[in-house]
């Protein structure tokens, strides 16, 4: 960009931040007064109390994805799947695994470029239990996911999604590679002579690495919107309407087997974060057990039917097994751990 | 000159195939446009996120729907 241009963008990008903090701080205000005075319902109806939820709720998620997703963009254009290879390439096992797991937190991942990514990387020498920490912690710690779970049930509750998510891709990729399933993998993909170092790997001027983050905005905000605003709906109807400690009895900790049965509906689902986490806070508040319906959430995001069967053309189905087998006990851990401590 | 994208049939690929191809036809460039969906292929390539895009064999973009102004200035 050019310098004459950068101080309008710069003082445009200074009143949206101003404008964005005012608004979000009476966010809450704004609700209750279109519920009970512009509209206005009956504060002591069913429908007020689903109508106000919703008009707090779903403006206040919409504007932290909006910046949070602009923020990850940014960070994101530092890293391409190109340079994560070349940092977890001959990378022993252990080690190796966090930083995969950290790094698929950041490296830029859509689950229908799962195979040749996962070919790029074994091919390489990405050991297979690493390339498996990247691939469980790419979809399941997402921005959206920690970005709902922060807006509608506080930092405490993202911080520990964080913090066992990136736990079980390092645990599930490290105990695939102990497995030494290699003779799992078709055989073709070893006879593949990847090219390295290929593509996309210029050095971005901050003018590009800010429009990756605009880009991002429109991309995931633009598709998951609809999503948020689907979830929350539900979630303010299960809100006004489905009685306190309803599902106390089928999901609270007292259930021993609803962690299992969270996971086992959870696997074969598919649907993004943003859909689910709504619901995931709407039954909580009607009695349900945290760590079942963190258990569920992750269960949904992780892994899913179309992900496996993608995964199939690189994987036989020994290896499928013990990838869904690892990462489900995983998350069944979790939930069984967060309903005993919390 | 020959343009591969590169990707397994997700909508992302198909649009950066139709930005691609609405280029050329906007400019009348003759250029040989081709699609492959094959992994091997594709990890032959060096190509690690699709939908990716390369020009004489050279790989300018992966993991991503290119630009119209992108696809015009692989072609100047």
């Amino acid at each position: 960009m050019e310098p004459r241009r950068r101080l309008p963008w710069a003082l445009g990008g200074l009143a949206a931040a101003v404008a964005w903090i005012v608004l979000y701080r009476h966010l809450a205000a704004l609700a209750g007064w279109v519920t009970y005075a512009l509209l206005p319902l009956d504060p002591r109806s069913r429908l007020a109390a689903a109508v106000e939820f919703f008009l707090f709720e779903a403006p206040k998620v919409l504007m932290l994805l909006v910046v949070v997703v602009f923020g990850v963009g940014i960070i994101r254009s530092f890293f391409t799947p190109e340079r994560t290879r070349r940092v977890l390439a001959g990378r022993r096992e252990s080690a190796g695994n966090v930083l995969a797991a950290l790094l698929g937190t950041v490296t830029p991942f859509c689950s229908c470029s799962a195979v040749p990514l996962f070919i790029g990387f074994v091919t390489t020498g990405v050991p297979l239990g690493v390339t498996f920490s990247f691939l469980v912690s790419a979809p399941m710690v997402n921005e959206v996911a920690l970005v709902l779970l922060f807006g509608l049930l506080g930092w405490q509750v993202a911080a520990l999604y964080l913090a066992t998510g990136l736990g079980i891709a390092i645990i599930a990729g490290w105990t695939i590679g102990r497995l030494h399933l290699e003779r799992h993998v078709e055989s073709w993909v070893f006879q593949v002579h990847a090219a390295a170092g290929a593509g996309d790997d210029a050095q971005l001027s901050w003018d590009d690495r800010l429009r990756a983050g605009t880009d991002a905005v429109a991309d995931i905000v633009g598709k998951v919107w609809p999503w948020v605003l689907a979830g929350i709906a539900v979630g303010a109807g299960i809100h006004g309407y489905v009685p306190e400690q309803f599902l106390a009895g089928i999901m609270g900790r007292g259930a021993w087997w609803s962690v299992p049965l969270a996971v086992a509906i959870g696997i074969p689902m598919y649907s993004n974060a943003a859909g689910i986490v709504p619901v995931v806070q709407a039954l909580l508040s009607k009695g349900a057990a945290l760590g079942t319906v963190l258990a569920f959430m992750m269960a949904v995001i992780a892994l899913s039917l179309p992900e496996i069967i993608i995964l199939r053309k690189v994987l036989r189905p020994p290896l499928i097994a013990v990838f869904v087998g690892v990462v489900g006990t995983g998350i069944l851990i979790v939930g069984y751990l967060f309903n005993a401590i919390l | 000159m020959v343009i591969t994208v590169y990707g397994p049939g997700c909508a992302r690929c198909y649009e950066t195939e139709r930005v691609v191809r609405n280029v050329l036809a906007e400019l009348q460039y003759d250029a040989d446009l081709q699609k492959v969906s094959d992994y091997q292929a594709m990890a032959a390539a060096g190509v690690m996120a699709t939908p990716a895009v390369a020009v004489d064999g050279v790989i300018k973009l992966s993991g991503r729907i290119p630009k119209r102004e992108e696809v015009k200035a692989w072609l100047a």
